[in-house]
């Protein structure tokens, strides 16, 4: 009982970590239906361009800001130079598009930052320490936390501020929005830039938790399951959803994989997804779409 | 070059139902395949073979079962190098364990293999929709990769994993040499290039078009929607499986799941985007393009730019270039590199007026 505990908390704070990936994607697919591949190479860039600058001498609060006037001039390009003229093409054009997107994101990232690992240490140890005989790090409980003011910011920049009423009107009816007056491409550059925020809050804490490296990009394989369990657009729904992948997903490890040579971490998401999908075709908290001919 | 098709009259439906509907297209197409069979086998060299013409052959092969799929039965598909990897470890493993089985036919069950486990990932097609698809096949391409490395009976309990696929020998005549290689890749994708012309202009691809461009509506007219996606799963799977034969076989020589992982999928599709969705010749002048890009950027990095680039750069230049290239062509042309030669061909038809 103690151990299965232990690895559901563990599953948990790993689930917490992997909706903060999945987040980015929840907004840009909200806003603009898209979704956004490119959101891997978001989290690598960011926390790449972060680890770069502070090597060079840069200080901690100069490090960030300089990253994020970075993820907010890439959020313009991307607006400008790709979405913009994808405008009224298929979703999965779109999706196609950022799968592109990303290509050239990894591309860019490692010919100018290089491609080795870089440690980062964001001043918050890992040691665990143990509560009620269960092992937690301080690590885990500031990333949770980190989590939770993350939702509760974004909650706030939906429900009570006018961009996000805008935000929503978009994601509703993308022309009922454009008929009261709200300029999309406005609103396409505001979600892309608070996606590349998010990454960069991401790629923080992964990078802290597993060096800056080229497999930063691939957590967007560990995020998809989460989103598609929780619905391409709940924010609440992919907390949710990132806690059930998490904590199931290691229990399988522990429990299951034993019996079948282990490593099944890689594909049991994806099967519990499928499992979801079968019963709630969009999600936990998705939209179910009515069709028309 | 230049042809029209004015004055040609069709008789008889089966005259209208032919894929070479035109004498200069028969001709033409003929003129091809002696080229291909008994003319490219006696002037190129071992490396054209190996690097180049080979690989160009399996790829376009499969980028030619994702575009079924994915281009006219509109499922998108991430999973494509799994299919391949079932094709090949599946041929390789009737190989060994049923003495006396004739090559060609171990290739055939390796297809027909991947096919049923296309089938299976195929299943939730119909609940699932949309983007919610790619789990399913993401699904597949982890579990495959997972079974096949975790499992050592599918590689004979081969310690190093890699297995060196068997001899390649059809009718006691042996067929290992590069050309012999190339070659039975050619008679391959030949036999299945026809069979999908065919099997695509008539009702099984008009059924899979209707289902890609909207579903509801092809299930009012009364097509099956199961069946019909079902089967666009099991077409597009044999025919990665078959492409995963040769990769195995041919190409490569050794049968390993290494290869064909997340990005081999994912190049197979950016395949099908550059090439053409939904279109036969998409799929092989897609796989020309994705084959000789690396190459041409490696010589010039070589010449031009040398010192400017490193080996480790080029890497990255390469995977900028790709980026680039697939977001210029679904901006530019979404109907990709078939697109553009049907627009040449039309200018040229209508030289000197201008085409409208």
């Amino acid at each position: 009982m103690q151990f299965f505990l232990e690895v559901l908390v563990g599953g948990l704070f790993a689930g917490v970590m992997y909706s903060m990936v999945a987040l980015g994607f929840v907004l840009v697919y909200k806003a603009s239906g898209v979704f956004n591949f490119a959101q891997g190479s978001m989290v690598l860039f960011a926390a790449l361009t972060y680890v770069s600058l502070v090597e060079r001498g840069f200080s901690v609060l100069a490090a960030l800001l300089s990253t994020l006037v970075t993820m907010l001039i890439l959020a313009v390009l991307i607006e400008r130079v790709v979405l913009r003229r994808l405008v009224n093409r298929s979703q999965m054009t779109l999706f196609m598009a950022t799968l592109g997107v990303s290509f050239v994101i990894e591309g860019l990232a490692q010919t100018v930052w290089g491609a080795q690992v870089h440690g980062l240490d964001l001043g918050i140890s890992d040691e665990p320490f143990t509560v009620a005989g269960i092992l937690l790090s301080q690590f885990d409980l500031f990333a949770a936390a980190t989590a939770a003011l993350l939702v509760f910011v974004l909650a706030l920049l939906f429900n009570r501020t006018r961009t996000g009423l805008a935000l929503r009107a978009v994601a509703d009816d993308p022309l009922a929005a454009l008929g009261l007056g709200i300029h999309l491409p406005r609103i396409w550059t505001i979600v892309w830039a608070v996606a590349g925020v998010v990454s960069l809050v991401a790629g923080l804490l992964w990078g802290a938790r597993t060096g800056v490296q080229f497999s930063l990009s691939l957590i967007v394989l560990k995020a998809l399951p989460v989103l598609i369990i929780g619905g391409f657009s709940s924010v609440s729904g992919t907390i949710l959803a990132g806690l059930i992948v998490g904590s199931t997903e290691k229990l399988a490890e522990v429990y299951l994989g034993s019996l079948v040579n282990g490593g099944i971490e890689a594909w049991f998401p994806y099967v519990l997804a499928l499992l979801f999908l079968l019963v709630r075709p969009s999600g936990l908290f998705g939209e179910p779409s009515v069709a028309r001919v | 070059m230049q042809y029209r098709e004015v004055g040609q009259f069709r008789t008889s439906y089966a005259e209208q139902a032919r894929v070479f509907r035109f004498g200069e297209e028969r001709v033409l197409v003929a003129l091809l395949l002696v080229l291909a069979f008994a003319v490219v086998p006696f002037v190129a060299d071992d490396y054209w073979f190996s690097a180049i013409l080979i690989p160009f052959l399996v790829l376009s092969l499969a980028g030619l079962g994702l575009n079924i799929l994915t281009g006219y039965a509109g499922q998108l598909s991430l999973g494509s190098a799994a299919f391949m990897a079932v094709g090949a470890f599946a041929a390789y493993n009737f190989q060994l364990r049923v003495p006396g089985l004739p090559l060609l036919a171990s290739f055939l069950l390796g297809g027909l293999t991947a096919a049923a486990i296309g089938v299976l990932f195929g299943l939730p097609s119909l609940r699932i929709k949309g983007f919610y698809l790619i789990v399913s096949t993401l699904a597949a391409q982890f579990f495959v990769q997972w079974a096949l490395t975790k499992f050592s009976w599918f590689s004979n309990d081969n310690p190093s994993g890699v297995i060196t696929a068997p001899k390649l020998s059809i009718l006691g005549q042996d067929f290992s040499s590069p050309a012999g290689r190339y070659l039975i890749s050619l008679g391959v994708v030949a036999i299945m290039t026809w069979f999908a012309c065919n099997l695509l202009r008539r009702q099984t691809g008009r059924r899979f078009m209707a289902v890609r461009d909207m579903d509801t509506a092809a299930a009012v007219i009364g097509i099956p929607i199961l069946r019909t996606k079902l089967l666009a799963f099991a077409l597009s799977s044999f025919y990665c499986g078959i492409a995963g034969v040769l990769w195995a076989f041919a190409y490569l020589g050794t049968v390993e799941p290494h290869g064909l992982d997340l990005n081999r999928s994912f190049q197979v599709l950016f395949i099908i985007i550059i090439g053409g969705l939904g279109s036969i010749s998409g799929a092989f002048l897609g796989a020309a393009f994705i084959v000789f890009i690396p190459i041409l950027l490696d010589h010039l990095a070589g010449s031009v730019l040398e010192g400017v680039l490193n080996p480790g750069n080029l890497e990255n230049a390469q995977k900028i270039v790709f980026g680039m290239l697939i977001l210029f062509f679904l901006i530019k042309e979404p109907e990709g590199l078939a697109r553009l030669a049907q627009l040449a061909r039309a200018k040229f038809k209508a030289r000197p007026l201008t085409p409208t």
